[in-house]
């Protein structure tokens, strides 16, 4: 091969069949106790609702369980392992220190309907980590309940909702620009509102006027993701903060990209009313393949009676606990107080840094950005050339003459020992090649991931076929999504 | 791309076909190439209002969604069920895997769509931006 | 800072190649009457020894060493180290969602094994990859039950977890989707007539929990039965996930939401948990959340994706059939690892010793207070009434660190003294006598209880 990856190398990887296949009965992993109780007879206690037969569940002892995930685990890519350059999904490094405090005893083992005075080292945990967030953000108060991102959203335009209902004045619409996530609209429909689309200018940025027109009394509130998707800093914030309030709507800021502004600059101070965090991209707490997320919402004073319940406080006698009683509460959005494993990890991070780390992160997250930008514009097509914070967007135009689109480069990074950036999105670019590098890169690791987008992009116009036909490395090839979409083989079944 | 004379279309890429007072709806070649692999077709119930110009179901390839929207107002009659497991069918053959039969509430909306020769032309400016 | 990978000078030759002179350049295009100038009000930097002392410090004053018998929803059950050994591999836990299926088959694959798992133990044809909890996934298996039928009001069982209740109002809101509730009669069961008079040819379905918040198990063909019969669905909400180790699934609902915290995943004051809907396959294009689809590659082997995802926010937008947007991958290995432990065995052995532990304990208390809902079979959750206010017995308890059963007269005020207790496979036979004890044992100083207090459930 002309171009020789620099960063990884093949080597043997382990194949491994699904456990059912290695399921024989009489294995057993497990061992319970002697019974310190008289036996119960179950079918006196259970009568017709005792179960029988629990089907094809696998019978395995605990070294097949360990090699089995064992195995699995070594057919990932992770942030482990390397840059990560997923744009939106700030991919940063996950510290070990967090999943070590997560599981001291009393954190883990916590019952949350334990008395409150027994929980007052839960209850100190999420009021600290509230304090720490709502400086970052620089609202009034916030909750932690939100499950995620999208959770996060609902909870934030359900509060949204009970505002303008207790103004006496409800409203019918939420603007959202082109370039938004597709959970803002998705989420505007699941709390009743209509969606009206706004368009962005030539610089990627909100179009002022299109705003001033589309504004008026039955606006609800802007979905605004700043910067925004295409990792710019709406220059104009203030400006549509006052056309949005001047008609008495709110302005909705979705924090996915909180990491290029952590200790930088406060929403707050910028007109936001509303936002919601990830803690699993800003605040380090793991992605684990897909979740659990956790996203807060932090809201400015106006909008503090109408919080999910219930809500942290601090009582007479100077002990914490919950406060269920708030009667203009949009009410309870989870069970229990949320993930609470998430904000044990994120307070360990904020502790970690420090206002002089979280300052320093920022910095090196919009430096890494722009190092990359530099480094690759001139080889791809970098679409708008205003200043890039976070992450950068180019698209594939000019390999797109060859017949290679973003997916296939993405496809090929993958056999230079990358994972992929974010391909298609935001929408408003054709072919969008999105790259988010987070400060966790060091200087070294993103000199090779230039030189690897530029060989693939040589590459393409050497050999544009070893490119579509890219991953070349992996244990699977492309894989036939029509056909698991058009028959759908959702589990697995014992041969006849 | 031969579009059959036989029928009507929409600017939305959906033909239809009048026999009397039935209509047979489906969408166009031009459709189904740009749609890709189609993997599953949402169509209405037997019975089931439609007004023309308004969605009476979906189609969708892996990775989007389009609606489709009735060329004219009527009745719902038939619904082309072996769409259900073969929806590679309309990618075969757009212009005979047809979607629905409906029972025309006004055969005159018919004379608004386009011909074929109009349609082609059509795509062919529309593609040209 | 110890996280970040650069040297000053590798910072220095960065803005160099960028051509900047100084990071303050990089900020430049955010208006300067924004930007911060004093540091953030968060606590300074720490060493890790001090990190793991300040949470050490906070786990001593959060119920460590405690004995509980606290279930209701939330359950404390033996964790096999293996759980946290392979979930700590940096392959599993820093991985994203795995959208480029060639790396990460792993991820993939074991979410395909974890839908085959639920359905199995639950009786249903599809399982998600997860959802965020217990309660939203109820809420979630309600509105698709709206989509499916296109009607709208729900009747919803009192005896469903009084939390689950509360997020599912507050998800119909908006959704336009009127909420009854139907109470439950002397066997701790929902009423059947009630449901029979309330049920309208409107009605979407009817959701009910078993075993339900009282440990009850439901006769859940019928109520199915006068669901279907009405042209309504069934929506089976499960809490305790062990009880499948013994009681037969609610193979008659329609759709399952269930919460699989039991299944290894640490209590954690709350979360993150793992929800679950599972559903008939011809429902499946209406079901929320992830799933993993077997496909082949370009050379006929075997792999995995994700699939169906037209029906996801990313794509539908607006019209998508919710916007959840993340699943609980890692707590989901979790519970799949779990279920792989105990297996098709040790499952139903586990679920028996819950069962043993839990009839000796409601006898050990029905001595001292009156064990209601008797004439229906219970899992491993049970309650007493008594003359003394649970408060007061629990403050007791707690001097010998023990927590108490659940007062359950904020939730349910009609029934007055009572309390819900929970007894698991870790519950010892000595802490159940000595709990028994102290609660019998009224006679002692009366304290005024402090934590207790009473509140009304908003909805």
């Amino acid at each position: 091969m002309k171009h020789e990856p620099r960063k990884a190398t093949l080597h043997v990887n382990q194949n491994e069949g699904l456990i059912f296949e290695k399921s024989s009965a009489g294995k057993a992993a497990w061992k319970l106790p002697p019974l310190d109780v008289p036996e119960v007879d179950t079918a006196r206690l259970l009568g017709a609702s005792e179960r029988k037969d629990l089907g094809n569940m696998p019978e395995v002892s605990e070294i097949e369980i360990i090699r089995h995930f064992t195995r699995l685990s070594t057919w990932n890519y992770a942030i482990d392992l390397g840059m990560y350059p997923l744009g939106s999904c700030t991919m940063k490094y996950n510290p070990r220190v967090n999943e070590a405090v997560a599981r001291v005893e009393g954190i883990a083992n916590g019952h949350p309907y334990q008395p409150e005075r027994i929980s007052q080292g839960a209850l100190q945990i999420l009021k600290t980590l509230s304090e720490c967030l709502i400086d970052i953000t620089g609202m009034d108060a916030i909750t932690l309940q939100p499950a995620a991102g999208a959770h996060g959203e609902m909870t934030g335009l359900l509060m949204v909702r009970a505002y303008h209902h207790a103004q006496g004045r409800p409203r019918k619409k939420i603007l959202i620009p082109d370039s938004a996530h597709g959970t803002n609209p998705a989420t505007a429909a699941m709390v009743d509102y209509a969606v009206e689309n706004l368009k962005s200018d030539s610089r990627g940025m909100v179009d002022i006027a299109a705003l001033e027109a589309q504004m008026n009394e039955d606006v609800a509130a802007l979905m605004l993701t700043n910067p925004n998707t295409l990792g710019v800093f709406e220059q104009q914030i203030h400006k549509i903060a006052d056309i949005l309030h001047a008609k008495g709507g709110l302005l909705y800021m979705d924090g996915a990209n909180m990491n290029a502004l952590v200790g930088k600059v406060r929403p707050g101070d910028f007109g936001v009313d509303v936002m919601h965090l990830n803690l699993h991209k800003t605040f380090s707490t793991p992605h684990g393949g897909g979740g659990p997320g956790s996203g807060p919402v932090a809201i400015k004073k106006k909008l503090e009676p109408f919080l999910p319940t219930p809500v942290v406080v601090t009582k007479a006698d100077g002990t914490l606990g919950f406060e269920y009683n708030r009667p203009q509460s949009v009410g309870r959005v989870r069970a229990f107080y949320g993930n609470f494993g998430m904000f044990v990890r994120a307070l360990a991070y904020i502790q970690a840094n420090g206002p002089d780390g979280l300052r320093q992160t920022t910095e090196d997250a919009v430096l890494n950005a722009n190092y990359i930008r530099k480094g690759l514009e001139g080889t791809y097509d970098l679409p708008y050339s205003t200043p890039t914070m976070h992450e950068v967007v180019f698209s594939d135009r000019l390999q797109a003459k060859k017949g290679v689109r973003t997916m296939d480069i993405a496809k090929r990074l993958i056999d230079y020992g990358f994972h992929p950036y974010t391909t298609a999105f935001p929408l408003i670019v054709p072919g969008a090649l999105m790259i988010e590098p987070t400060e966790s890169e060091s200087k070294e690791e993103m000199d090779l991931f230039v030189e690897a987008m530029k060989s693939i992009a040589a590459e393409v116009d050497e050999d544009p076929q070893t490119v579509l036909d890219a991953p070349h490395s992996t244990r699977v090839s492309r894989l036939d999504e029509t056909a698991a979409a058009r028959k759908p083989v959702l589990r697995w079944k014992p041969a006849l | 791309m031969a579009y059959p004379t036989d029928r009507k279309y929409t600017k939305q890429h959906e033909w239809i076909q009048a026999n009397g007072s039935t209509g047979t709806v489906g969408i166009t070649g031009h459709a189904q190439e740009s749609l890709g692999d189609i993997v599953f077709v949402e169509l209405p119930k037997v019975g089931a209002e439609l007004a023309a110009g308004k969605s009476f179901g979906t189609v969708e390839s892996v990775k989007a969604v389009s609606d489709l929207y009735a060329p004219a107002s009527g009745t719902v009659t038939e619904v082309n069920e072996s769409l259900a497991t073969s929806p590679e069918s309309v990618n075969k053959d757009a212009h005979a895997a047809w979607m629905m039969k409906i029972t025309l509430k006004n055969p005159k909306e018919l004379d608004a769509l386009l011909s074929a020769a109009d349609y082609e032309k059509y795509v062919a400016e529309e593609g040209g931006h | 800072m110890r996280y970040l990978p650069k040297s000053p000078a590798d910072r220095e030759a960065m803005l160099k190649a960028i051509g900047l002179r100084s990071v303050d350049e990089l900020f430049a295009p955010i208006p300067a009457e924004y930007r911060l100038s004093r540091d953030l009000k968060v606590p300074r930097q720490m060493a890790e020894s001090e990190i793991v002392d300040y949470f050490r410090q906070r786990s001593r004053e959060n119920g460590e060493g405690y004995t509980s018998f606290l279930g209701a929803g939330a359950y404390a059950h033996y964790r096999p180290v293996i759980i946290d050994s392979l979930i700590s591999r940096g392959e599993f836990l820093t991985a994203y969602t795995p959208y480029q299926a060639e790396i990460s088959q792993g991820t993939l694959q074991s979410i395909f094994e974890f839908q085959t798992m639920i359905c199995e133990l639950t009786g249903m044809e599809v399982a998600n990859a997860s959802m965020y909890d217990g309660s939203t996934a109820a809420a979630e298996a309600v509105m698709m039950a709206v989509r499916l039928t296109g009607r709208r009001s729900v009747i919803v069982a009192r005896s469903l977890h009084p939390e689950y209740r509360e997020v599912l109002a507050t998800y119909a809101t908006h959704q336009g989707m009127p909420l009854s509730v139907a109470g439950f009669g002397d066997d701790g069961r929902l009423k059947l007539k009630e449901l029979e008079k309330s049920i309208t040819p409107e009605t979407a379905c009817v959701l009910i929990q078993s075993p339900n918040f009282f440990g009850t198990i439901e006769d859940v063909a019928a109520v199915a039965e006068v669901a279907h019969k009405n042209g309504a669905m069934l929506v089976v909400s499960i809490a305790e996930a062990v009880s499948l180790g013994i009681v037969e699934p609610p193979r008659q609902a329609d759709i399952i939401a269930m919460e699989a915290q039991s299944f290894g995943v640490p209590l954690g004051f709350g979360g993150p948990y793992c929800g679950v809907i599972a559903t008939r396959e011809k429902f499946v294009r209406q079901m929320p959340g992830r799933l993993v689809g077997q496909t082949v590659d370009k050379q006929g082997r075997r792999g995995f994706v994700l699939t169906l995802a037209t029906r996801e926010q990313h794509i539908r937008r607006e019209k998508a059939t919710s916007n959840i947007c993340t699943n609980q991958a890692l707590v989901a290995l979790m519970v799949n690892i779990f279920m792989n432990v105990y297996g098709k065995v040790g499952l139903k052995e586990l679920a028996k010793q819950n069962l043993a532990k839990t009839a000796y304990a409601a006898g050990q208390f029905a001595k001292s207070g009156e064990l209601l809902f008797t004439a229906s079979p219970r899992f491993n959750e049970f309650v007493i009434e008594t003359k003394e206010d649970p408060a007061a017995i629990n403050s007791r308890l707690l001097d010998h660190k023990i927590v108490g059963g659940l007062p359950l007269k904020k939730f349910y005020p009609e029934l007055g003294n009572a309390a819900l207790w929970c007894c698991t496979e870790l519950t010892t036979r000595s802490a159940i006598d000595m709990a028994a004890k102290l609660a019998a044992d009224d006679n002692g100083p009366q304290r005024p209880s402090k934590e207790e207090s009473v509140e009304e459930v908003v909805r």
